[in-house]
């Protein structure tokens, strides 16, 4: 049925702030089931491409098509209802919480009077944990609190999270910044399986070797402007990053 | 019944409890006649309640991050209201319905400053502590107000009624307040909201809390459970002095604290603060009883107070 129309289609996108124009003429898309990776040096207009699509900023002109519908997009709620769920390192979760109380924050399984099915909400956040995120350590329980988890698992929650509640398109705001190695491995292998569980994820990171591994497609964005959209099958980690280079250095791409 | 705490939660429940016993245990050594009797205990549930139920809603606006310094005026001002409305009357119905109404409008009028205007609640409720008071002193001139022609009500005998002669109905009360307070915050959807914008409000927001709903709420809920503690009060003495409420700021507060409740907000217990109500309250004629003078209260609050935290705050950073 979307065989043509991607999930998201971002069409003439500018946006200024003050005299400042930040994106001029940007057109992105995400395709169905598919992992684009946003790269982009700092100030290039990534977050303020994301924010229009979350609802967080309006765009001045331009227009936004999800699953082939024209929408607008202006409020933070809206981009949830459509199955638009942002995973930022920093604010996705309550530190002090268990986790069963992180995964449903918000969206509580409750009776007529507001009481909270605990049993129940314990029992998917389990699931949640083995079956759709894969944890497997012992340690890790749905009444763990979020502050003992490693930086890793806590991107798995948040990610987790967004799948259980189906979630269309995840975006990944710089998941790996200030991770250890081993704790960037686990983020990747999360990031895979929302591509395994047929889902779309926008994956933002001004580091090539992080989203190199698990992104289908790369858009590059330089000073407010699409510098290179390109497939990984068509490009080498290593000739992806010489064309970043080149692009910092000449403001061409190719 | 699904358990709701945590390891963590357990922990320091535990140290909090083992605080009260070590306390009551001194009391036992230190006078095993008074402590073996009734009275004692008949003394501690008639006046360890006012500052207790108001230490039990106080636990709600810690753990949403914020604090109210002007609950010991909205119980003056309700107090007011509802002595005034009881000489007008004589209608206890209409006086308490009246009282509860005030308490829900300052506590509405806090919520509005804190939230609408955007001043820091600490900042905002000094402000309305002293407006508060400032309005039972021009509106009461300084007078006191007698309760004495309601004491026969049916009302009268529910807020502070004695159950056979032993059990002072305001005890009866604190339990209550506590049990449905403690459910809320645990099993309610509220609770788990309470939690979340007190933890990490951004976050609460994106995840469609609605955060600033919550934060008005629990102003409201003190407004009003301050109202109800200045009926309780007002009524125990069947009489009103424009002055009732004074000097409960800072136990209610030391009790909240005691009880483990994080004063960074997103952590904190009813079980913790109804156990640190009953340390702060017994405290004084504890120590009386145990044959130091009055001069010695504060030193051992103070005491009290540091140790607890300070073992708390050690529990915590370990985990």
């Amino acid at each position: 049925m979307h065989e043509n129309t991607p999930l998201v289609k971002m069409v003439n996108i500018c946006k200024s702030f003050g005299e400042v124009e930040v994106l001029k003429n940007v057109n992105f898309e995400v395709n169905y089931n598919e992992i684009v990776g946003l790269v982009g040096d700092n100030g290039a207009g990534k977050s303020t491409l994301i924010k229009i699509l979350t609802g967080v900023h309006r765009p001045d002109s331009g227009e936004i098509y999800f699953k082939g519908q024209k929408i607008t997009i202006h409020s933070v709620e809206k981009s949830r209802e459509l199955g638009i769920e942002t995973v930022y390192q920093e604010r996705a979760l309550g530190e002090q919480q268990t986790l069963w109380r992180n995964v449903f924050m918000g969206r509580e399984i409750r009776n007529k009077l507001g009481f909270m099915k605990i049993e129940e909400l314990k029992k998917e956040t389990e699931k949640i944990l083995r079956e759709h995120m894969g944890f497997t350590s012992k340690a890790i329980t749905t009444d763990s609190i979020v502050k003992s988890l490693s930086g890793g698992e806590k991107q798995g929650i948040a990610i987790g999270r967004a799948l259980y509640f189906d979630a269309d398109l995840i975006i990944l705001d710089e998941p790996t910044m200030g991770l250890s190695l081993s704790e960037t491995r686990k983020v990747l292998e999360f990031v895979e399986n929302i591509k395994k569980r047929g889902k779309s994820a926008i994956f933002i990171s001004h580091n090539i070797y992080y989203v190199y591994p698990v992104a289908d497609r790369f858009v590059i964005l330089d000073r407010g402007r699409v510098a290179g959209n390109i497939l990984k099958k068509d490009v080498t980690q290593d000739e992806l990053i010489e064309k970043m280079v080149h692009l910092a250095r000449t403001g061409k791409f190719e | 019944m699904v358990r709701t705490s945590t390891v963590h939660e357990r922990r320091l429940q535990i140290s909090i409890a083992a605080v009260f016993v070590l306390i009551f245990a001194v009391f036992f050594i230190g006078n095993i006649e008074t402590f073996t009797r009734f009275d004692i205990y008949y003394s501690f549930m008639s006046t360890i309640p006012f500052s207790g139920i108001m230490a039990i809603a106080m636990t709600y606006i810690v753990i949403a991050g914020e604090i109210d310094l002007s609950f010991p005026s909205i119980l003056g001002l309700s107090a007011w209201v509802f002595s005034k409305v009881v000489e007008k009357t004589t209608n206890i119905w209409l006086a308490t319905v009246c009282c509860l109404v005030t308490g829900i409008v300052a506590g509405s009028f806090n919520g509005f400053l804190v939230v609408k205007v955007g001043i820091p609640s600490l900042v905002a409720t000094i402000g309305t502590q002293f407006f508060f008071r400032g309005l039972v002193n021009v509106l009461g001139q300084g007078l006191g107000i007698t309760l004495v022609p309601v004491k026969d009500t049916f009302l009268f005998t529910l807020f502070v009624g004695r159950i056979k002669g032993l059990v002072p109905m305001q005890a009866v009360w604190m339990v209550v307040f506590a049990v449905i307070f403690g459910i809320i915050l645990k099993r309610h959807k509220f609770g788990n909201h309470l939690l979340f914008v007190g933890d990490n409000r951004e976050s609460a927001q994106m995840m469609g809390i609605r955060v600033n709903r919550v934060r008005v709420l629990v102003f409201v809920i003190m407004g009003v459970v301050s109202a109800f503690a200045g009926i309780l009060s007002s009524l125990e003495v069947t009489y009103f002095w424009p002055t009732l409420g004074e000097g409960q700021l800072l136990r209610t507060l030391a009790a909240v604290f005691v009880g483990g409740t994080s004063v960074f907000g997103g952590m904190g217990t009813i079980f913790g603060s109804f156990i640190g109500a009953l340390i702060i309250g017994s405290l004084e004629a504890g120590i009386i009883a145990i044959g130091l003078t009055g001069f010695w209260t504060q030193l051992i609050y103070g005491l009290i107070i540091v140790v607890s935290l300070s073992i708390y705050t050690i529990l915590m950073k370990r985990t």
